[in-house]
């Protein structure tokens, strides 16, 4: 079984990291990360950008309404996501947009950018 | 992270929050400041055993409130009772503040706490104190060393300020739309302020002190509260992008390492590259404003990869853009390096030498236009010009950087003559 792993906590703390403790939580996960990649376990791993750099796109009547800011409702729940590498922010509203257009459910997709990538080890 | 280490954390990012919320409710910045101090002093009694509350800021708004209402009462023996409107909002329920926490109001109570700190009656220095005090939450005695003054001196600057806006009055009704936009256009500059007294003190350990890392803190929270107001993306991005730097802008003896010298290996990628989402996000508004272009054009210099890479054409025209804008001596100054690039020391030179009455006083006009004389092997003006900025440094890394100026003409002189 695959699993992906959310993490959550307020930005608004860990913006105010010193840049030596960001630097320390970061090698510390990344401890953690390497011993199951080095069993050949761990896929994936991205930490996003602060959501002052996200945007969203949401359905609209006739076009999608892109909004800046994170996706901030709380009756909807987060269900998947989608790691792109394009040049501009506009490419990716527009593949989020492509996504929108062929989902027929009314959900949204919000945009944003990874601060860190690792894409891991290949896993089956 | 110890316990204490995360309480501390917790607190600093829940304060301009709860300081904001304490300032509408007791109108006082001392009162607001004192119980927002008894909350920290109960959280850090309260928290260890209980566990951390599931809203810091609620919970020191709630605690705060309860500790300021029960020192207005203790003062009520000795002394009259303050006005009606002073206390008639605070016998809220507990459910009414948790109705508060979610609403609107936090995004006012925030501004207008930036706000009261950018009083047009308040010297730049003393904004940038009183923000770094009232909002960052930063010691008396750390705001002081930045400074350079006393411990006591920046004390009473404090006092000074929030005497002055107190009694000036602070503006409690809800903003309107224009009124809005107006103190959030007055709370961006008096970050940028913060921004660059921590940065163009041009000595590296002035650059360490939080100066800067807070203005971007700032910046960050009031683009939470506004996300879509494209100059205040503008405003980040230009904080990110300057500080990107900040491993790189000085050697190892402390001496400035110019732009076009650093190592850009050195440059924090992580920052740039939020930076320019940032600007992508703010180009999508259509709405140019000052911060958007100065960070697009600091955007050019990250986007090269060497200092020749550099698009010194795209950079001349958003100078041009600024200077209809917002006309000033200062960026037509910034615009003749551009032009220096492009046209050559000659055109640059004629670009500024009309500014002579304007900047005489300025420290970076007589640096540059000494830096295009030298260029053009008028060394006895350039030296002239040279001289005038070194009587002008702020810094003594600014002045060792024109001496090395004055040194390498005279290599050139020597080596000319011979």
């Amino acid at each position: 079984m695959l699993y992906a792993v959310l993490c959550y906590d307020a930005e608004s703390e860990v913006n105010a990291w010193s840049k030596e403790l960001d630097a320390k939580v970061m090698a510390d996960l990344g401890a953690v990360n390497q011993r199951y990649a080095e069993a050949g376990k761990l896929g994936p791993v991205a930490r996003l950008m602060p959501t002052t750099a996200a945007v969203t796109v949401r359905k609209g009547v006739t076009d999608d309404i892109v909004m800046d800011g994170p996706f901030a409702e709380t009756k909807e729940q987060f269900l998947g996501f989608f790691v792109l590498d394009v040049e501009t922010l506009e490419e990716a509203i527009t593949f989020a947009r492509e996504l929108s257009a062929v989902n027929p459910a009314n959900g949204t997709y919000e945009v944003r950018p990874l601060q860190y990538f690792n894409p891991g080890v290949p896993i089956t | 992270m110890t316990e204490l280490a995360w309480i501390d954390l917790a607190l600093t990012s829940a304060r301009p929050q709860a300081m904001g919320a304490l300032l509408r409710y007791f109108r006082d910045l001392d009162m607001a400041e004192e119980a927002y101090q008894e909350a920290c002093l109960r959280a850090l009694k309260t928290w260890p055993d209980k566990g951390p509350p599931r809203d810091p800021a609620a919970w020191l708004i709630f605690v705060g409130r309860n500790s300021g209402i029960d020192q207005v009462r203790k003062r009520a023996r000795h002394q009259p009772l303050p006005p009606e409107e002073v206390l008639s909002d605070l016998e809220d329920t507990e459910r009414d503040l948790a109705d508060r926490l979610d609403g609107a109001h936090y995004r006012d109570d925030i501004l207008r706490l930036l706000f009261v700190c950018c009083h047009k009656d308040l010297p730049a220095t003393q904004q940038i104190a009183l923000a770094l005090r009232i909002v960052s939450g930063l010691s008396v005695r750390q705001i002081a060393r930045a400074f350079l003054v006393s411990e006591a001196a920046m004390e009473q600057r404090i006092t000074r300020a929030k005497a002055k806006v107190g009694a000036a009055g602070i503006p409690f009704e809800t903003p309107d739309a224009v009124a809005r936009a107006e103190r959030l256009g007055l709370v961006a500059a008096m970050i940028y302020l913060v921004f660059n007294e921590g940065y163009s003190a041009g000595v590296p350990d002035k650059a360490d002190t939080p100066f800067c890392a807070e203005a971007i803190r700032l910046a960050r929270l009031l683009l939470k509260l506004f996300p879509a107001e494209p100059e205040i993306m503008g405003l980040t991005a230009l904080l990110l992008l300057q500080h990107s730097r900040l491993a790189a802008r000085f050697d190892k003896d402390g001496q400035i390492v110019l732009l076009e010298d650093q190592d850009r290996s050195l440059w924090d990628r992580s920052l740039i590259d939020e930076a320019l989402v940032l600007i992508d996000k703010a180009i999508r508004h259509r709405a140019p404003g000052a911060f958007q272009i100065q960070a697009a054009i600091a955007a050019l210099h990250a986007r090269a990869k060497t200092a020749d890479e550099t698009d010194w054409l795209e950079i001349d025209l958003l100078y041009q853009t600024l200077e209809r804008l917002q006309p000033s001596p200062v960026v037509r100054l910034n615009r003749a390096v551009a032009v220096s690039k492009r046209e050559g020391p000659e055109a640059a030179l004629a670009l500024i030498e009309p500014l002579a009455d304007k900047l005489n006083g300025y420290f970076y006009f007589h640096g540059l236009r000494g830096g295009l004389l030298k260029q053009l092997g008028r060394y006895g003006e350039a030296h002239e010009a040279f001289d005038r900025a070194i009587a002008l440094a702020t810094s003594s890394a600014e002045a060792a950087h024109i001496r090395q100026h004055l040194d390498s003409m005279q290599r050139e002189r020597t080596a000319a003559e011979k």
